[in-house]
């Protein structure tokens, strides 16, 4: 659809000048302050923004889920096809949902019921909104199924949610929010916790279902790249003000505020980074043939037995970055924690400079854990939140007889080179914003002193300009320190940024690899190919403003 | 589902074994000769060396041991060393009163505490919540006699509503066992609505923040669904935990109830027994309840695969 033709469509959802206030007492502390939308039939618009932007709130405050006494809309208008939903009854706003307004939510592991099969689930909505007997309605179900391109339908019907993959699932959140044919979908991060190519077929799907029905679609999300798939208009948010909206190639081309230019700068180029010089250096980590299967034993002794890695070699030499890409299920996880030796591996070796540590006993393993050390993904869990930071940071070398006064000296120091101030040793982690958090855990793993950094998908869970932060920080200190890292990601854009070698996999087996440049720009394998294909956005170079043709060009 | 059950079912009798043993070592422990303890003190030898005779106790240990499992595997569990009557046959007289007051607590309990629970769950801080959250800390702490006795005071003695105490088979009428039962009852309820509601509550509380539970929310279904098939059924497996673990543990208030009054059920069996050190009675009792326990948990673990698909073992 183009702009054009848009104007001319009714519009749907008009947020006119809304403010959302933290706690029921006007003039407090606005989440929400003054935003104004325009939504019309058939279009997308984008809210894009950074975490604690407004754009979620905003999202419930439509649909009126907005947590009771918590977050309480003060002023504005929110107008649902003419109808003003903010002073609406509750018995009005549910009818109003699921029959006008729907919504789709970011974690399709969490966001249907466990403990009920997912076609009761979709029922539920028709139970709720029409008078349809038992019968028409598991046909008008089987049949929104099949819409939403779920196989083996009559099955997933009875299917409990555990039993379905993440994408499957979506795609269930996405039956269930438009069985009735909304007006309005308002889709927060819907596609986020998904691997590429499947998030590829969910934002296909939407944009077909939108076809079909003339759906409104509210897009939630925080990656340019899905925006540059989806977007007919968009938005952008930050500190729940509304920096600036317009068409996607304006926004994209000719964005007009600083903070919209400093998030288009801030997303990761899928064009890889130059090499750095190989240099020759000693080999610090190698694995041969690493293998891991899990068996599950099952009622009378059936074991079944799942390879979770097979026959992985591959080669990390000091200072150098090596990461490994791939989507969830290809078993990346599983090598780092054979690697680090959180799981036992069940064949092959890993050698830390050059002694073999796959079939050390727990003891003989101590003295060689401080040489790898690993970074996690979720900064907000991985803290231990009962310990201060600089307890945190000298726990290792403490147990490792490093006096504690100079553990907590030497925490002070690895804080200043990760630009965090050093009186944060007294304080505890839930003082400190998730890119902070990030910094901690990796002065925590650098308190060891390690030869190798295992990061596994440390930046996933950090905003874009953040993201850029902690990249420039890691690479930073593997220039100073020299150390090697081993860079587990499923985000092509930050592999490209940050890896000198790339392994991709795919089901436990390395499918190809090689130096980045070579694998990211000429991939050999179709596996590689179809991960490029996938990568939303793959059409724009967001930092030059510019679609990639436009850069060939130049 | 079927093989699940079979399964658990063989690992239960281990468990009951290692029971048996325990219960016939019980005997055989006890400091000085078994033969003398019970005889007592004014035992002439020949009344020792009859009663030796009797209990098998100058066979080998082993051939003792699976002598009495055989007797028990039979039904029989001995003779009770005071009233000289079967102990399958004391259990079986004293056993209505007990297991009645503890399913109709039980039942009461549930009733009343999981609704309660939710509700204070879903009003969350309010004036309900906190009046539910008070009146658990007050069922926690006050004894089960206190209770029980301040229950008489009021409707048996000042209002003369009801029977102060005392027990009526079933068979004999609903009204008479009904009001007899409604007291003890009422006073053993207590604890166990305070312990569920709180639990309920707490479990509620947790799912409520559930993603899921928004999403149902935004399904537009009405709330009462929302509580009950989302956020209750999630929330099931602790309550069912609870009521299952605060069922077993019901035996000891049972013996407390009973006492105050005055039901002529096992727990006072147990009590006069021990009292009386007769260990034939003892050991049933220890081999009933430990049974009672194994089953429990079997229903607990059979509840959670019913309740959560997700479990599976």
């Amino acid at each position: 659809m183009t702009g054009t033709t848009a104007m001319t469509h009714p519009i749907v959802l008009d947020i006119e000048d809304l403010v959302v206030g933290l706690g029921p007492k006007p003039g407090g502390p606005r989440v929400i302050d003054g935003i104004s939308l325009r939504l019309r039939e058939a279009e997308t618009l984008c809210l894009v923004g950074e975490s604690g932007s407004g754009k979620s709130v905003t999202s419930l405050t439509v649909m009126g889920l907005l947590p009771k006494r918590a977050l309480v809309p003060g002023g504005g208008r929110v107008r649902l096809v003419g109808e003003e939903v903010l002073q609406a009854s509750d018995r009005r706003l549910r009818q109003l949902r699921a029959t006008t307004m729907a919504m789709i939510f970011q974690e399709p592991m969490t966001a249907l019921n466990p403990v009920v099969p997912v076609g009761r689930q979709i029922d539920e909505v028709l139970r709720a909104h029409t008078k349809l007997d038992a019968r028409e309605r598991r046909r008008r179900i089987l049949a929104m199924m099949e819409q939403v391109h779920l196989p083996d339908v009559e099955r997933i019907f009875a299917s409990y949610p555990h039993r379905l993959s993440g994408g499957q699932r979506q795609r269930i959140m996405i039956a269930m929010a438009l069985i009735l044919e909304p007006k309005l979908l308002i889709a927060d991060e819907p596609t986020t916790a998904l691997d590429v190519t499947t998030q590829k077929q969910i934002l296909t799907l939407i944009r077909e279902l939108q076809e079909n029905q003339g759906t409104a679609v509210l897009f939630i999300t925080h990656d340019m790249g899905v925006v540059a798939e989806i977007a007919d208009r968009v938005a952008v948010m930050r500190h729940g003000r509304l920096v600036e909206s317009g068409p996607l190639d304006a926004i994209l081309r000719e964005p007009a505020q600083d903070y919209t230019r400093h998030l288009l700068s801030a997303v990761p180029s899928l064009v890889p980074r130059p090499p750095r010089p190989d240099a020759g250096a000693p080999v610090v980590l190698e694995t041969t043939g690493l293998g891991k299967v899990y068996r599950e034993r099952s009622a009378f002794g059936r074991a079944r037995e799942v390879a979770a890695a097979k026959d992985v070699t591959l080669t990390l030499r000091k200072g150098r970055t090596l990461g490994i890409v791939g989507e969830s299920g290809s078993g990346k996880s599983t090598v780092a924690r054979c690697i680090v030796r959180l799981v036992d591996p069940s064949s092959g070796a890993i050698r830390v400079a050059g002694d073999d540590i796959s079939g050390l006993s727990r003891g003989a393993l101590r003295p060689h854990r401080k040489r790898i050390q690993m970074i996690f993904q979720d900064p907000y869990r991985s803290l231990n939140p009962r310990l201060t930071v600089g307890e945190t940071i000298a726990e290792g070398p403490v147990n490792f007889g490093v006096a504690r006064e100079d553990a907590l000296a030497r925490a002070r120091e690895l804080l200043k080179l990760v630009d965090l101030p050093p009186d944060a040793v007294t304080r505890y982690p839930h003082q400190f914003s998730g890119g902070q958090r990030q910094r901690i855990a990796i002065a925590r793993a650098l308190a060891m002193e390690p030869d190798v950094l295992v990061a596994d998908e440390a930046v996933s869970a950090l905003d874009v300009s953040v993201q850029a932060q902690v990249l420039a920080l890691l690479d930073e200190i593997q220039q100073r320190l020299g150390i090697a890292l081993l860079f587990i990601t499923h985000d092509l854009r930050v592999a490209a940024q940050i890896c000198d070698d790339v392994v991709v996999m795919q089901h436990g087996r390395i499918v190809e690899q090689g130096p980045a440049q070579e694998v990211l720009t000429r991939p050999r394998q179709a596996y590689t190919r179809q991960l490029f294909e996938a990568a939303p956005g793959r059409d724009w170079d967001f930092a030059h403003f510019r679609p990639v043709s436009a850069a060939v060009a130049s | 589902m079927f093989g699940y059950l079979v399964r658990r079912v063989l690992a239960a009798i281990p468990v009951m074994g290692v029971v048996a043993v325990f219960v016939f070592l019980l005997l055989r422990l006890t400091p000085g000769d078994p033969a003398a303890i019970i005889a007592g003190d004014q035992a002439s030898p020949e009344q020792l060396e009859r009663i030796r005779i009797s209990l098998g106790l100058n066979e080998p240990i082993y051939t003792q041991f699976f002598t009495w499992i055989g007797k028990v595997l039979r039904g029989d569990l001995g003779v009770s060393l005071i009233s000289q009557v079967p102990v399958v046959q004391m259990i079986g007289q004293r056993i209505e009163p007990t297991v009645s007051l503890a399913l109709s607590t039980i039942i009461l309990s549930i009733v009343v505490a999981v609704p309660l629970g939710v509700i204070a769950a879903w009003k969350h801080g309010s004036l309900v919540d906190k009046g539910v959250m008070s009146l658990s800390v007050l069922g926690f702490s006050i004894p089960v006699f206190v209770i029980g006795y301040i229950l008489i005071q009021i409707f048996a003695i000042e209002l003369k509503w009801l029977p102060v105490q005392g027990f009526r088979s079933l068979s004999r009428g609903l009204w008479p066992f009904f009001e007899r039962a409604l007291l003890p009852t009422l006073t053993l309820s207590f604890i166990y609505i305070a312990l569920i509601a709180r639990m309920t509550r707490a479990a509620v509380l947790d799912v409520l923040g559930e993603d899921y539970v928004r999403t149902a929310r935004a399904k537009g279904i009405a709330e009462h669904a929302v509580l009950l098939r989302h956020a209750l059924r999630n929330a099931a497996v602790p309550v069912i935990t609870v009521i299952g673990t605060g069922f077993a543990l019901l035996i000891s208030g049972v013996v407390v109830t009973e006492s105050v009054f005055n039901l002529p059920g096992i727990g006072r069996l147990t009590v006069d027994a021990v009292l009386a050190r007769d260990y034939p009675v003892i050991q049933g009792m220890i081999l009933l309840t430990s049974g009672l326990y194994v089953l429990i948990n079997l229903l607990i673990d059979v509840a959670y695969t019913l309740l959560d698909p997700r479990i599976r073992y």
